[in-house]
């Protein structure tokens, strides 16, 4: 993992000490609210419908078990006893108050953490693969350049006043889980005919009011121009990209309206001159992050452990768990391991203090201290021995965070919606537990097999309802929450906006719906092998929207 | 309008000049980009210094050559939000070479200064003498950056470097 | 004119605050003040607008309730409902884990 050196150290400080003053001015009022709000976005603080709102970064969504206890830390000294794990590798705290943000920013800072543009029209949370470094398939451990990148992009001088946000996600691997294709710049790692380490740069994509997917921008950058090509990406957007219509504000729209083709000759004439200048990113730099992500000691294992193989044989909870919860990992005789946030009838994406503890103490004990956030709202033990699962199942079970759902109908993704959210035009979280609700049996659950639930209750799309194989979308009609069903949608390698299905559920209905939907599935399915997309993408809308809008009448 | 250069409230020897309005008779004026391509050759007849002063929907790139004749450039922030400004600087120093005054004026507020000064802008136009105090608490509140920047702050990869090279000339 | 209330954050905290009838801004919606016509709402938001000059609170306006017979207030809209109770997701968090939320 990244550690801070001193440099790195003092920016995060004097970035703690300038907020505190900023908020001092606020409460001394040499500043308004409409001059403050800025200046506290850029610094993740909201003002959210009950309270603050502080979003805190975890960096390409790796955190340490120091780092997780200090969260806890947080969630109990200043907040709830709770916290919400984004879909940006973020984690939010719904009630902190304003007088407390410099003090949280500072215990924040002593385990090399921050809250810097974690909102704001600027460059954002850098995101990753939370599998990097684990991965079998991986070209490279995105992490390297993700903290590159964090580093070029914080406090940019020319890019901190952008038309819009701007959200970077990294993948090291052809599968992709970053769900780079509906983020403003997506970067996969690849390797070249020469067999050279390089970038593949898709630009534009995004969800909200106007869903598109990112086109790709150039099939190779060399290491060495990683920050000039960035550079060159974000200086066009930030002459030309749009200013007068927030709704139109966002890169896609630029890429969108001026034409790929258009789009790219920009970035190439601006990248050519800037290319060899002092952008260079330097070897020496690279090698001096790559060390810190360098693998482990992990140590020489057998490939098969005979008491997990038991284990796995004899408890049928354990095998559902590992069914579910555990990958393969690229080191013989280790595995990774998720840890759902989504158990039956919770808020998705929600942890106690007690349960961060607990996560921390484990990945001390069993995964050689990683955590990582998963931008499905789960968490990820990335290195634990396979001689070890029984026992990071039995620790996980105690603290009711051994859900054998991974990927599975309950493993929803919801924004905070109305119960939170100043924005929101409906509730998200209701919807997401009583659909997992109605679909507690995992048997069950196990028998309809891949599918990915995503629930936003407005039009922002933070629950990323226009990717998910069932994307449910809230509004608001005549004071009442109705909510809108997609199909088809993707965020991987095959990324896919989904298909509007017809007119919008009632509250009371919604559930009912989505159900359907999942019958009709079961119904037309090829195999049991065919996962819901596949069979979406096979049969297309009509069978589903026939029994959702015909079988009524 | 009060002016901030180099830390200090400074005369402003420089006249803004609306499109329309009569030139004065001497003195450096400001003229917009408009006017320049108008009244060219009677401007640059004038003998005097001439300013420009630029919308943040107009680049500077575009002016090419253009840019030898002026030694002021004034870059309109209309809103704080409008961050068209930071790259018009960067590319007036770096890539033209630009060693005039570049001028910050419009909605220029304390907690944008350091953007502006780290990308070369060292003239600020600010509404009142108070704002003096502020820049100057704004300019000390951080002093390590990652990002090479036009105002010549090292920024954090040399700083490294040489922290480095200072560690084996050391011997240890 | 449908009855209103006027609310708004408060500046320190975020919490959720009402206009009452001692001008004050309290945490209770039972105890705000009502406008029934144009002109006492809009007088409502003049003094809004001086507690946010006071640096009190954050962003107030009008919002719709109506009335029991009883004399209770209660708001129209889900996300007044929300911000008058605390999160519908979690009873023990907001006004109503506190015992300031709505009556039943």
């Amino acid at each position: 993992m990244y550690r801070y050196d001193e440099f790195d150290q003092k920016i995060v400080d004097e970035r703690v000490a300038q907020f505190r003053d900023q908020v001092r001015r606020r409460i001394s009022g040499e500043l308004t609210e409409d001059q403050f709000k800025p200046l506290r976005l850029m610094n993740g603080l909201y003002l959210q419908l009950h309270a603050y709102m502080l979003r805190v970064a975890i960096p390409y969504g790796t955190l340490s078990g120091r780092q997780m206890r200090m969260l806890a830390h947080v969630a109990r000294k200043y907040d709830r006893g709770y916290g919400h794990f984004t879909t940006r590798q973020n984690i939010q705290y719904n009630w902190p108050a304003l007088a407390d943000a410099p003090d949280i920013l500072l215990d924040l800072a002593t385990v090399e953490m921050h809250a810097i543009q974690t909102s704001g029209n600027c460059i954002r949370n850098v995101t990753a693969d939370h599998f990097a470094g684990v991965a079998a398939d991986e070209v490279e451990d995105p992490r390297i350049i993700g903290e590159i990148l964090r580093q070029w992009s914080t406090f940019h001088p020319e890019f901190s006043f952008l038309p819009r946000k701007f959200k970077i996600a990294i993948t090291g691997s052809p599968r992709d889980r970053a769900a780079i294709r509906v983020h403003d710049i997506g970067i996969a790692i690849v390797r070249n005919a020469a067999g050279e380490v390089g970038y593949e740069f898709w630009v534009g994509g995004g969800q909200g009011r106007t869903p598109i997917l990112a086109k790709k921008t150039r099939d190779f950058v060399a290491k060495r121009d990683l920050i000039s090509y960035s550079e060159a990406v974000l200086r066009v957007y930030n002459e030309l990209g749009r200013r007068d219509n927030i709704y139109k504000a966002r890169i896609k729209i630029q890429v969108q309206e001026m034409g790929i083709e258009k789009f790219i000759a920009m970035v190439e004439e601006e990248w050519a001159q800037i290319r060899d200048s002092y952008l260079v990113l330097p070897e020496e730099e690279v090698r001096r992050i790559e060390a810190y992500f360098a693998p482990p000691a992990y140590e020489s294992l057998p490939s098969v452990d005979p008491a997990f193989d038991a284990m796995r044989r004899d408890n049928r909870d354990f095998a559902a768990f590992v069914n579910t919860n555990v990958h393969a990992h690229k080191v013989p005789g280790y595995a990774v391991v998720s840890i759902s946030l989504k158990p039956i009838g919770a808020p998705p994406g929600d942890a106690s203090a007690d349960q961060m503890d607990a996560v921390a103490d484990i990945a001390e004990r069993f995964s050689l201290d990683e955590i990582r956030v998963t931008h499905e709202q789960n968490l990820v033990l990335p290195n634990v021995r396979q001689s070890d699962l029984a026992a990071v199942w039995q620790e996980l079970k105690r603290h009711g965070l051994a859900t054998a759902n991974i990927g599975l109908v309950s493993d929803i993704i919801a924004c905070p919606g109305l119960d939170y959210c100043d924005l929101a035009n409906a509730r998200s979280i209701p919807v997401a537990q009583r659909i997992s609700e109605r679909f507690a049996d995992l048997d069950r659950a196990h028998g309809i097999g891949e599918l990915k639930i995503k629930i936003s209750g407005c039009i922002n799309a933070c629950g990323h309802h226009h990717v998910g194989h069932i994307g449910i979308l809230g509004v608001d009609k005549k004071g009442e929450e109705f909510y809108q069903i997609t199909l088809g949608g993707s965020a991987d390698e095959n990324a896919s906006i989904g298909d509007i299905l017809g007119p919008a559920f009632a509250y009371d209905d919604v559930v009912d719906a989505v159900e359907t939907v999942v019958k009709t599935y079961l119904g037309v399915r090829a195999s049991e092998g065919e996962t819901f997309l596949a069979c979406y993408r096979r049969v297309g809308a009509a069978p589903f929207k026939e029994s959702l809008y015909d079988a009524a009448h | 309008m009060p002016l901030i250069k180099a830390g200090a409230l400074v005369a402003d020897p420089w006249v803004g000049v609306d499109d329309g309005e009569p030139l004065p008779v001497d003195g450096p004026v400001i003229v917009s980009l408009a006017r320049f391509h108008e009244e060219r050759e009677q401007l640059l007849g004038r003998g005097e210094p001439l300013g420009l002063r630029l919308k943040s929907s107009e680049m500077p790139a575009q002016l090419g050559a253009d840019i030898k004749h002026f030694a002021l450039v004034a870059l309109e922030f209309p809103s704080f939000r409008d961050g068209r400004g930071y790259s018009h600087a960067r590319i007036l120093r770096e890539r033209l070479d630009f060693r005039g005054e570049i001028r910050a004026v419009g909605d220029v507020l304390r907690d944008q200064f350091q953007f502006m000064h780290r990308c070369g802008i060292d003239a600020f136009e600010v509404k009142d003498e108070t704002a003096l105090q502020g820049w100057l608490a704004a300019l000390a509140e951080l002093s390590v950056f990652y990002q090479v920047s036009s105002d010549g702050a090292p920024d954090v990869l040399s700083l490294r470097h040489r922290r480095n090279a200072a560690y084996f000339d050391s011997g240890i | 004119m449908s009855l209103k209330v006027l609310t708004a954050n408060r500046l320190i905290d975020g919490a959720v605050v009402y206009l009452t009838d001692l001008g004050a801004w309290g945490e209770v919606l039972t105890r705000a003040r009502v406008a029934d016509t144009k002109e006492a709402g809009e007088a409502m938001l003049a003094m809004g607008r001086e507690a946010i000059g006071f640096r009190l609170i954050v962003g107030a306006y009008l919002a719709d309730v109506t009335r029991d017979p009883d004399g209770t207030l209660r708001p129209v809209k889900m996300r007044e409902i929300i911000r008058a109770r605390g999160p519908s997701v979690r009873a023990d968090l907001g006004k109503q884990a506190e015992g300031r939320g709505l009556p039943a």
